[in-house]
């Protein structure tokens, strides 16, 4: 439940195109066909008296409290399981009725806790509501017979607490787990008077199989299932609408408050990306955001051995101002540059690469975006015109056949996940591309692949050309679309290539080890199974060809016709929450907002007469090419916002090299992150709910982020940007991030029609927003390609320089894990770590056998790059030959392992394969045992801080 | 009780002869606790995995049913009718004199592991009530006196 009162209209909508039209209590009333009498009710103004109906479930019919007469039926049917009727006559209340539902009433009250007064739902309980609705005045049966009252109450979960001697078995956590989410995690146990709602097999909830996503809470109409938060604080005063901070679905919440002081995050019925749904993390996990770990006072210090000095805002901004003045006086211009981070907002993005390029002088600006989804960017904007994903996630529900690589929904983009779930249940058939067996393959119930091809790490392109190479030969590309809508010529050759018998997935099965049958089954089904659509995640990027297979994808799309209409498209899960926003916001070191190349003088015209400086048309320096410079003494100066690239990028000794080169480094960060340890000025960040902007979702959905708390820090990062930018003698003068938002509207033509008030009006905008597309557009391509016509490239396999050997006989690849969010600053400050304490090594059984390891044993990972050592997780997910690990943990040291191979066009690392030695060891790497010295050290250095004297 | 990795291969193998059936999961439960006596918790992962299904949909399933049963029965299991026909052919004073007899209540084995008793809603014998089954065996016009005779029978069986 949510504690502002919207109406709940008790079952699901009708999306019938029929109107029918009954009378309810005498009204006349139109609605939908196929909608219940109870949404026609409630639609009405009507509210009709209902325990286990909500609109977020299908309509149960189990509590019959909701029970109406109906002229000419004989009884009294259930409002909620009753559908309407062109010319129906329904009686809603009547002495009849009221009597069967206070009789209703009295039952469940008889079998109820009497302590409303003391309970955490006060003023938040449907039962209560509908008690009182009913007119319950006494209870004949008094409360004396047998009942639940003294059920032990499960507090396992550290997010929710469930009661049972609360429960009035309405099911509708049970529905929710279900139909909302999708794990089934709950049921009923027993019957009758036994009936009970029991997590797994009548389990703790935390020993189930319950991923704590919240949609049992927040289908409980009691305080039987509740948040802890609400339990301690009481139930909150008033509610913002705003948009969550982790993943790239971009979930709305209304974040609910008491003062200044969050208590619980309710996912937005109303939200267009989750629809009232939610995950473990943007539900529970916010506690980060006012850890005692955040730091708040601006900080510097000349040296990374010297302990930090607290100052002024006006002193660290001078500070930082001066030594990076100093640098491009002694080094020249291009010796500084700056990081945007994909979890800042688009405002606060755009102002950093603003600074970069007209305060500090130069292109040498770039973002997290680099690790992860560049070679998206890359390969759409090269094939379709554009650099995003081509649908809206509602699309999903129109798809026939799903293929998913590289990508693991469930985990990574949890609500998506359970969106594509519910698609799949409705019978939509799946491929699955992956090396492990993701929950998608066959640990979900209910969804199966019907096709897994379990291939090798780095074979993506050979996979992805087979699959074209059976779409070509065996006659199933949709040649119309193809001649159409795309480059005749382009195609013309890409068909010549893929039909060469070398990419035929009878070549190609032993270096992929997909078998060639499965990949032919799963071309045909993907060409010739009605609506196509693939979704892709770093599975796909993060390849030396990881371009290329990006290319691979949108040609597959566009052989197939899969392409400009509901149910098909290309889709990439973008990792975190403001990916998308920060490639659109200009953050690569070629590209102006909007992705123009800097060469092009007539938007570098455009900018230079908006922003009144001269601009260069030299592309900067990208990231590795930055740690490079530092280590050659080059590149001497970096601002890095809201970014962890001393965890977060590949061959980690070589990036804490070249950060310790640097003379000056500024890091904006709520928390002293890996990256702020080689720091000579903090300064404080604030958190998504302490400030005004804007993110923009994978399915390019601009949505509101709405301050909810003054910063701790004092400022919003845009502000320190601006502060900094002025320091530097570049003025800049916005008293709001809407007004940096216009300005980005009036030079992106993507954003013409952007603008906060337009948001505010219609929840969420997806761009292109412009004169044309006045409203957004949820699906492009839909009459032609944005670059005219769509072009067709070939995607010539080229196996990875890294390579297995004897000495290093094992692939390494990573992924991430449901409950923890990519380098964990945040998540690991939160209960989370209940679910996931510590990174592990996964590895199949064949493999621990043979190297003669158990279960949990202590094991050293080893690659050319470097060691570290991790512990077992042995499970047949894997496929012999290759072992798998998270990154959410400092100390793990993944990136030690990982190597500096990149994408041949964007640089994007490879994390996805590394060769690696693996053997049962007694004690941390050398390099964890360094790096714990280091860490402490820093640590230490940041307890002594000097404190600042006012 | 058994350990469970006994009883494993017995499961995965009615878990393989249901395989393709449609609506295979009452088959399954029973075939299992049919050889086994029982269903472990422990073969729920397994029945749930084989059936793409969750773990407390299993268990919802096995719950819902008083037939089915979690703990090992005893060695010969005693039902007796409760409905209508038998109570009004003196079931109520069988049934006291079974637990008396047996020192237990519904739903309970007898310290020396012989005998389980379990509650039952007609064997379709209304004619010769009041019934019970033991084991697959229905016998009819069970007196106390029928009922001592046939627990001797069975302990002496042993």
């Amino acid at each position: 439940m949510s504690a502002n009162n919207e109406i709940d209209y008790g079952t699901p909508a009708s999306s019938s195109a029929n109107q029918v039209t009954l009378e309810i209590d005498g009204h006349k009333v139109t609605v939908n066909a196929g909608s219940s009498v109870m949404r026609a009710a409630a639609e009405a103004g009507i509210s009709i008296p209902k325990l286990c109906a909500t609109d977020s479930l299908d309509p149960f019919g189990s509590c019959r409290m909701c029970l109406v007469q109906i002229e000419g039926a004989r009884g009294y049917p259930a409002s909620c399981t009753t559908p309407v009727a062109e010319g129906m006559k329904v009686c809603t209340q009547n002495d009849k009725l009221a009597s069967i539902r206070r009789g209703i009433a009295e039952l469940y009250i008889s079998d109820h806790p009497l302590d409303c007064l003391t309970c955490a739902a006060n003023g938040d309980c449907e039962l209560q509501d509908t008690v009182g609705q009913v007119g319950l005045r006494e209870v004949r049966y008094g409360f004396e017979g047998e009942n639940h009252l003294d059920s032990e109450k499960d507090t396992s979960n550290p997010y929710f607490s469930f009661d049972p001697a609360k429960c009035i078995v309405c099911s509708r956590c049970v529905r929710a787990c279900e139909e909302v989410q999708g794990t089934f995690a709950l049921t009923i146990d027993g019957r009758g008077f036994d009936s009970k709602v029991s997590p797994g097999q009548n389990q703790p909830f935390m020993e189930s199989e319950c991923v704590s996503c919240g949609a049992c809470v927040q289908a409980c109409p009691t305080a039987t299932l509740m948040e802890k938060a609400v339990i301690d604080n009481g139930v909150p005063e008033h509610s913002t609408i705003t948009t969550c901070a982790y993943c790239g679905v971009g979930c709305s919440f209304k974040a609910e408050m008491k003062g200044e002081q969050l208590v619980r995050m309710v996912p937005d019925k109303n939200g267009q990306a989750n629809h009232g749904h939610s995950c473990v993390k943007g539900r529970f996990a916010f506690g980060y955001a006012t850890h005692k770990d955040r730091i708040t006072t601006p900080m510097v210090r000349e040296k990374i051995s010297d302990p930090w000095r607290e100052v002024s805002w006006e002193e660290a901004i001078g500070f930082a101002a001066n030594k990076l003045k100093g640098i491009q006086a002694k080094y020249g211009k291009d010796s500084i540059g700056g990081i945007t981070s994909s979890r800042c907002t688009n405002e606060e993005t755009y102002l950093v690469q603003k600074l970069i390029r007209a305060g500090f002088g130069n292109n040498n600006v770039d973002t997290c975006a680099r690790v992860c989804h560049s070679p998206t960017g890359y390969g759409l904007k090269s094939t379709f015109g554009e650099s995003s994903g081509t649908q809206t996630f509602d699309s999903v529900m129109q798809s026939d056949v799903i293929m998913v690589i590289g990508a693991n929904p469930t985990d990574g983009h949890p609500v998506f996940g359970s969106m594509m779930k519910r698609r799949l249940r409705q019978g939509a058939k799946l491929i699955v591309v992956d090396p492990r067996s993701i929950d998608l393959v066959s640990n979900s119930p209910h969804v199966k692949a019907d096709y897994h091809l379990k291939l090798r790490p780095g074979t993506n392109v050979a996979v992805v050309t087979a699959l074209a190479h059976v779409i070509v030969t065996e006659g199933l590309a949709d040649e119309k679309f193809a001649l159409e809508r795309c480059d005749v010529e382009s195609f013309g050759k890409w068909k010549t290539f893929v039909a060469l018998p070398e990419h035929s997935p009878e070549a190609v099965a032993e270096l992929t080890g997909v078998p060639a049958e499965t990949m032919r089954a799963a071309a045909r089904l993907y060409a010739t199974g009605g609506n196509g659509a693939i979704y892709y995640g770093l599975g796909v990027t993060e390849h030396s060809q990881g371009s290329t297979t990006v290319i691979g994808i949108a040609n597959l799309a566009m052989a197939t016709g899969n392409i400009g209409r509901d149910g098909v498209g290309v889709n990439p899960l973008r990792g975190q929450n403001n990916v998308q926003g920060s490639c659109d916001m200009g953050s690569f070191p070629h590209e102006f907002v909007g992705y123009r190349h800097v060469s092009d003088s007539q938007t570098r015209m455009q900018f230079e007469s908006a922003w009144g400086v001269t601009l260069s048309s030299e592309p900067g320096l990208r990231i590795p090419n930055m740690f490079g410079a530092a280590i050659d003494g080059s590149f001497k100066g970096l601002y890095v916002q809201g970014e962890d690239i001393a965890q977060s990028d590949p061959d980690i000794t070589h990036v804490h090299h070249a950060l310790r080169e640097l003379e000056c480094l500024v890091v904006q960060d709520i928390f002293l992150n890996e990256t702020a340890k080689f720091a000579h000025v903090f300064l404080p960040g604030s958190s998504f709910l302490e400030k005004n902007g804007t993110f923009t979702n994978a399915e390019r959905r601009i949505s509101p982020v709405r301050k909810v708390m003054t910063p701790l820090g004092g400022k919003e990062d845009w502000e320190v940007t601006q502060d900094l930018s002025n320091a530097l003698g570049y003025p800049m003068n916005y008293s709001h991030p809407s007004e940096i938002m216009d300005e980005i509207a009036a030079l992106t033509p993507q954003f013409a029609g952007v603008s906060y008030e337009k948001i505010d009006e219609m929840g969420s905008i997806q761009w292109p927003c412009n004169d044309e597309t006045p409203d957004g557009t949820p699906i492009m391509h839909a009459d032609h390609f944005v670059r005219g016509k769509g072009r067709f490239m070939l995607t010539e396999y080229v196996a990875t320089e890294e390579r297995t050997s004897s000495k290093y006989p094992l692939i390494l690849t990573t992924g991430r894990i449901l409950s923890q969010y990519n380098v964990g600053a945040q998540t690991r400050r939160t209960e989370n770590v209940a679910w996931h304490e510590e990174d592990r090594l996964e590895l199949h059984p064949h493999d621990a056998e043979v190297l003669g390891i158990s279960d949990g044993d202590w094991c050293g990972v080893k690659s050319r790059s470097g060691e570290t050592v991790l512990r077992a997780l042995i499970t047949d997910r894997m496929q012999p030959g290759v072992v798998y690990t998270t990154f959410h943990f400092p100390h793990s040291g993944a990136n030690v392992i990982t190597t500096d191979n990149s994408d041949w066009a964007t640089n994007c690392p490879e994390y996805k394969v590394t060769a690696v030695h693996v053997a049962k060891v007694a004690q941390p790497s050398a390099w964890q045992q360094e790096y714990q010295d280091f860490s402490d050290n820093q640590l230490s250095l940041l307890e002594n801080r000097i404190a600042v004297n006012e | 009780m058994q350990d469970y990795q006994t009883q494993k291969p017995t499961v995965l193998e009615i878990l393989n002869t249901h395989q393709a059936m449609p609506g295979n999961l009452l088959p399954i439960l029973h075939g299992i606790q049919d050889t086994l006596g029982y269903i472990p918790p422990a073969a729920v992962v397994d029945i749930a995995k084989a059936l793409n299904l969750s773990q407390a949909e299993v268990h919802g399933v096995i719950s819902f049913y008083h037939y089915f049963r979690e703990t090992p029965p005893g060695e010969h299991t005693i039902r007796i009718c409760r409905a209508e026909s038998c109570q009004a052919m003196n079931g109520k004073v069988l049934e006291t004199h079974a637990k008396q007899q047996l020192g237990i209540d519904f739903h309970e084995t007898t310290a020396d592991g012989i005998f389980s008793l379990e509650p039952v809603y007609c064997l379709g014998n209304c004619a010769c009530s009041p019934s019970i089954t033991i084991d697959d065996e229905v016998m009819g016009r069970v007196t106390t006196e029928k009922f001592d005779r046939l627990l001797a029978t069975y302990k002496g069986a042993k």
